[in-house]
């Protein structure tokens, strides 16, 4: 009985693991891993930040955790043989290499981190002597307006710019902050009501990517999503023409009918639009508009 | 009329859908069978005057840790009900429950995992130990002893309160970001219900963080020097200093949110001059150092266990006091990892960063120090070690996560991924509640005379590792997929769901885990006559709250024990010191239930803050402040056990 | 070995519970620092309304820092008399303290007014928001504070200068200086800060 319980014990868990790995394996069969899969200049940088991190820290992981069960098993009870100081609590040595080890790895982590975090800053324009599109793009609830303003055209969650061609997102939001994201060609930005932020992108090859808002924002959250489109630069000029040739204006009043909150909302297409608008949506929540009155609802005690 | 004797509250607040009415019946139904259990076997009195209003820091303790346990059991429902969720909810399926109430309840889950199930089983355990660790019989202040224990639990009502009357909780996530959480964007109670369940609770917390400071700082025995504490209560020190540093912080921002919403004043509005970037450095000034609140008595938790069992002095206490140090220190300057994506610029960003990762060294000290410590030890494999090794395993790729997020470049695309939710379920999980499960087994038997079945105990240990790992290996994956946190729904084609079932399942395996550490319970209370401790040594222990009976008598020590060195109890063993007989009278506080009363009255007080009612809100501040009077002005809080009743308490003990 | 008799015990207990008394006033200027920090950044947020240094009148702030700073110098005295056992001159000092914070706080509480009188609402902007919330929460304590008073003269007058009312007027002490303290620093950002743009 004992025999096969102690047998047991050492198949059992090659078994689980062999099962384990093999479950992965099926699982992941056919996956887009997007952050590992990068399409844009960013993203490739990101990546490889990530790599090279972990890469970093499995040097020194990896050993502890070895060591721990190496030695975990050797110093066990049963085992009379192993050495037995129980006084032995201090050593100059291993003072040392308890606290250089790791600060070792930190010190190069952080050199990397340094780097990496201006490489692949979000305000830093990206230039390969190309011309940058600027796209101005607002967070509302619960869809994605981006608006042209080189080429007075505006859309609603889909987004199309020439491939290898730097492009600038202004960010800002008419709604709860949101956080905006198309993985495969980098990370991710806030979008804020009142304010602007920045993020440079650029993609190398053609495709469709998928972006999504990534900061919970309310209950349209999970069907905020949006399709990044990279084209050649003549299919992007292209659509523009036939946006221009096809498309409704974007007036204020059909932009605060679009601001109204809605989920899962379709993709729209709007030429021209209302100029001002991204300002005037900004500027409204840094000073009063005309007869607004301050007062806002609550105290009734 | 109407307004002013209920204020907004209609009968739209009483429960109406199904999962309301469910928490109501369910809240209902267990308050009956207690009531009915407490009037049937006649423990009202008992229950009151032994338990409910005792001062004794055990007493309190293990309040803290039942009503954590209960806790407990609501935050896994509520993770089950998540991962169902998502489990469900691909393609053309919505899955079973609203985008709504899906965000209701992972905000309910992470504002209860944290303030109610770990921070409840830390001041449970700081309650039981710390006062033996250091050789003492009370903490500084009784009474506010009792009154946090009080508030937490109310903190803990308000909280479950929502299911009766009110019908919503916050939508908005465990920290309740701005301007989400603002009037604009969630008119309802939810986010009312929200701020006075974690102020008040959080009032609680700070009383509790209060008396651990002053209790560990001049209440020790004589000759226990500060580097003569054990590992436990140095922790439990630095912790409760990090307690009393950032939870005025907390209080304060939330107050203010709750002004923005109750008065119409414009802290964190969109709009009127609102800063909303505003709450969410203040909110991490508080939310970083408070992981490192739950984690830092974790690793003293582990110090004790791996020595204990190593039968071997612990490796570099200096070391592991600056580590120790260190991350306490280092905890205040990282809380802008939190929001790299915010736009704060390349070198701030990268400052940030590097200063997380430099937490990474201390912390990497301790590991070494615990090999170290079983370097050259006779280890013994009960429980606790096991929890140990599972914290090795788990935390180690917790770690590498964390300061792979601390890298912005990273950041940027890990942030409000699954990536992110997989790594802090890996540091609470694998680093504060393992610690805590092994605390609980190591200590058991101090607090109830008898030990946990071994056997029980490991297989409860295996389902959470490998259910750990099956839950959240997935969301690791799903993170670098690019699957974003909180989703209530996703695209069929982004073939996600497979992983979600499997983290499904893995969360099921823990549930069976825990539910073995039930039946673990119950049966080592079945079985307490062949696991009873006698000697209150068990594990051949090295700390003071070995050197009393199990369970420790009220007054803990008879006579109070001089300290020569560190490990005072090994010493005393090691030179063959008995118990010593030289009694005297000692002052004990008496019980009290001024702390519920007064807890009850703030309780009142929130309430009618939630739903605008004048009058009780007066009747919940008048009450709380005669409470207050009553208590600061009685000088008869105090009774003395005389030496000669003490001889004869401690003779009876060892006839026993 | 710890000696029990009756006087240490005392002793040690009073020494916890002023240690522990330090520990909470340095809870409460965390809160305050967090104030004020929301009062740095919202300063500016007027949100198209005044400015501080448009809305706030300087002379009266400057009375009412006199008036506290007396305040603290007669709460002083008081809790020397008290601790001398001077029952009469404790309630001469203490009475006078109270009538100082009152004065201080009908002030501020006229200022409040005034501002609210000429449409200048909490609700109208951030910094007004800030600006009532940092001064009303000092306003709010010194009411506690004078609420403590009251009832420490009447404990005192019931039970007279024992050990233990001793010890909670020293702590009122304290709490009264701490005030002072905080309000200097209010003062000096809010008001003098103000003026000075």
């Amino acid at each position: 009985m004992k025999q096969i319980s102690k047998k047991l014990k050492i198949i059992l868990p090659i078994l689980l693991v062999a099962a384990t790995i093999i479950t992965i394996s099926l699982l992941l069969r056919g996956h887009n891993f997007q952050l590992l899969n990068p399409q844009g200049i960013i993203a490739h940088q990101e990546r490889s930040t990530m790599f090279t991190a972990v890469l970093l820290m499995l040097t020194l992981a990896v050993p502890l955790l070895v060591a721990t069960f190496v030695i975990a098993y050797k110093y066990r009870a049963t085992n009379e043989q192993a050495d037995y100081q129980p006084e032995w609590d201090h050593n100059l040595e291993w003072e040392f290499i308890r606290w250089g080890l790791p600060a070792a790895i930190v010190v190069l982590l952080g050199i990397l981190t340094w780097n990496t975090s201006h490489a692949v800053d979000p305000y830093k324009k990206i230039d390969p002597g190309t011309k940058t599109l600027t796209i101005q793009v607002v967070a509302l609830q619960w869809k994605w307006l981006f608006i042209y303003p080189g080429q007075n055209i505006a859309t609603v969650n889909f987004v199309e710019f020439p491939q290898n061609t730097p492009v600038n997102f202004q960010l800002t939001a008419d709604a709860p902050m949101s956080s905006f994201w198309i993985p495969q060609l980098g990370g991710q930005m806030y979008a804020m009501p009142g304010m602007v932020t920045q993020l440079n992108l650029m993609a190398d090859s053609a495709g469709e990517y998928a972006g999504t808002a990534a900061e919970i924002n309310g209950a349209g959250f999970a069907g905020m999503k949006f399709t990044a489109k990279s084209v050649s630069s003549d299919d992007f000029n292209s659509w523009l023409n036939s946006m221009q040739a096809t498309s409704s204006e974007l007036t204020l009043a059909g932009y605060n009918d679009l601001a109204k909150p809605s989920e899962y909302n379709p993709q729209a297409f709007f030429a021209p639009v209302e100029p001002n608008l991204y300002n005037e949506v900004i500027m409204k929540f840094m000073a009063p508009e005309a007869g607004q009155d301050a007062d806002m609802p609550g105290m009734h005690m | 009329m109407q307004h002013f004797l209920i204020g907004n509250l209609t009968t739209d607040a009483l429960p109406h859908q199904w999962f309301t009415l469910g928490g109501t019946c369910f809240i209902l139904l267990m308050s009956v069978v207690v009531v009915l259990f407490l009037t049937y076997t006649k423990r009202w009195k008992w229950l009151w005057t032994e338990w409910l209003t005792s001062t004794d820091p055990k007493r309190i303790g293990i309040m803290y840790i039942i009503m954590a346990s209960l806790m407990l059991f609501r935050g896994a429902l509520d993770a089950v009900m998540i991962w169902l969720q998502q489990a469900l909810s691909s393609g053309a399926s919505y899955g079973y429950l609203d985008p709504s109430h899906f965000q209701q309840i992972f905000t309910a889950h992470g504002d209860i995992m944290i303030f109610f199930v770990t921070m409840g089983f830390l001041f449970g355990l700081l309650n039981f130990i710390v006062p033996l660790q250091i050789g003492t019989r009370d903490l500084a202040f009784p009474f506010l002893n009792s009154l946090g224990f009080w508030l937490y639990v109310a903190g803990a009502v308000f909280i479950n309160l929502f299911f009766v009357i009110g019908g919503d909780f916050a939508a908005t996530g465990w920290l309740a970001l701005p301007p989400l959480s603002e009037l604009a964007f969630n008119p309802g109670t939810g986010v009312d219900y929200w701020i006075w369940s974690l102020q008040i609770s959080g009032l609680g917390t700070m009383l509790g963080g209060i008396n651990f400071l002053v209790t560990i700082i001049k209440m020790r025995a004589p000759g226990m020097t500060l580097f003569r504490m054990p590992m436990f209560t140095w922790t439990a020190l630095l912790s409760s200093s990090l307690v009393v540093a950032i939870f005025p912080i907390l209080a304060a921002t939330i107050a203010l949110l709750w002004l923005d919403r109750f008065f119409g004043m414009h802290f964190f509005t969109a709009g009127f001059g609102g800063n909303m970037m505003m709450y969410v450095n203040l909110i991490w000034t508080w939310g970083h150092p408070e992981v490192y609140v739950l984690i830092i008595p974790g690793f003293g938790i582990y110090s004790e266990v791996v020595s204990t069992f190593s039968q071997k002095k612990l490796f570099g206490y200096y070391s592991m006091v600056a580590a120790a140090f260190g991350i306490t220190g280092i905890a205040f300057v990282v809380w802008l990892h939190h929001f790299f994506t915010m736009g704060a610029g390349a070198d701030v960003n990268a400052f940030f960063g590097i200063m997380t990762m430099i937490i990474g060294i201390p912390t990497a000290v301790q590991i070494f120090n615990w090999l170290l410590t079983m370097f050259r030890g006779r280890i013994i494999f009960k429980t606790p070690m096991f929890w140990f090794l599972g914290f090795i395993s788990t935390f180690t790729f917790g770690g590498i996560a964390g300061l792979l997020l601390a890298s912005p470049a990273a950041d940027f695309q890990l942030h409000n991924t699954l990536f992110l939710v997989a790594h802090f379920h890996t540091m609470v999980i694998g680093g504060a509640l393992f610690g805590i499960f092994a605390g609980i087994t190591y200590w058991f038997p101090k607090v109830t005379g008898f030990r946990l079945n071994e056997r029980l105990g490991k297989y409860a240990f295996w389902c959470w590792l490998v259910g750990f790992f099956t839950a959240f290996t997935p969301l690791y994956l799903l993170g670098l997929m690019g699957a974003t946190r909180r989703l209530d729904h996703y695209d069929a084609g982004t073939g996600w769901q497979p992983l979600f079932i499997t983290a499904l399942i893995g969360i099921c395996i823990i549930g069976i885990g825990a539910l073995l550490q039930v039946l673990q319970i119950f049966v080592s209370f079945k079985q307490r006559k062949e696991n009873r401790d006698l000697t209150g040594d068990p594990w051949n222990g090295r700390t003071l709250e070995w050197a009393t009976s199990s369970p420790p008598p009220h007054y803990n020590f008879a006579v109070i024990p001089t300290v020569e060195s560190r490990d005072a109890f090994w010493n005393m063993k090691q030179k063959g010191l008995t118990k010593p007989k030289n009694y005297q009278d000692i002052t004990m506080s008496k019980n009290t239930g001024l702390g519920i009363y007064l807890s009850g009255f703030i309780f009142l007080l929130g309430f009618a803050f939630v739903w605008h009612i004048l009058w009780l809100g007066i009747l919940g501040f008048a009450g709380a402040i005669i409470c207050v009077i009553i208590r600061a002005y009685d000088d008869d809080t105090e009774y003395v056990i005389t030496a000669s009743e003490l001889r004869q308490l401690e003779e009876k003990e060892t006839l026993h | 070995m710890a000696d029990n008799n009756i006087q240490p015990v005392e002793h040690e207990h009073n020494d916890r519970v002023i240690f522990g008394f330090w520990v909470y006033l340095m809870t409460d200027l965390t809160m305050f620092a967090v104030l004020f920090a929301v009062y740095a950044v919202l300063r500016n947020n007027t949100f198209g309304g005044p400015t501080a240094g448009e809305l706030l009148k300087l002379p009266q702030a400057l009375a009412e820092t006199l008036i506290l700073l007396t305040s603290s110098f007669t709460c002083g005295l008081a809790v020397l008399a008290a601790n001398a056992g001077s029952k009469k001159q404790a309630y001469l000092w203490f009475g006078i303290t109270f009538l100082l914070g009152a004065t201080f706080l009908g002030l501020e509480l006229r200022e409040f007014s005034h501002l609210l009188a000429d449409g200048q609402s909490f609700r109208n902007s951030g910094f007004l928001s800030a600006f009532f919330t940092l001064v009303g929460t000092h306003g709010l304590h010194i009411t506690v504070g004078l609420f403590w008073i009251a009832v420490s003269m009447v404990m005192m007058h019931v039970r007279g200068l024992t050990a233990s009312i001793k010890s909670k007027l020293v702590r009122l002490g304290l709490f009264w200086h701490f005030l002072d303290i905080v309000w200097i620093f209010i003062f000096t950002i809010v008001y003098l800060m103000g003026a000075a743009r």
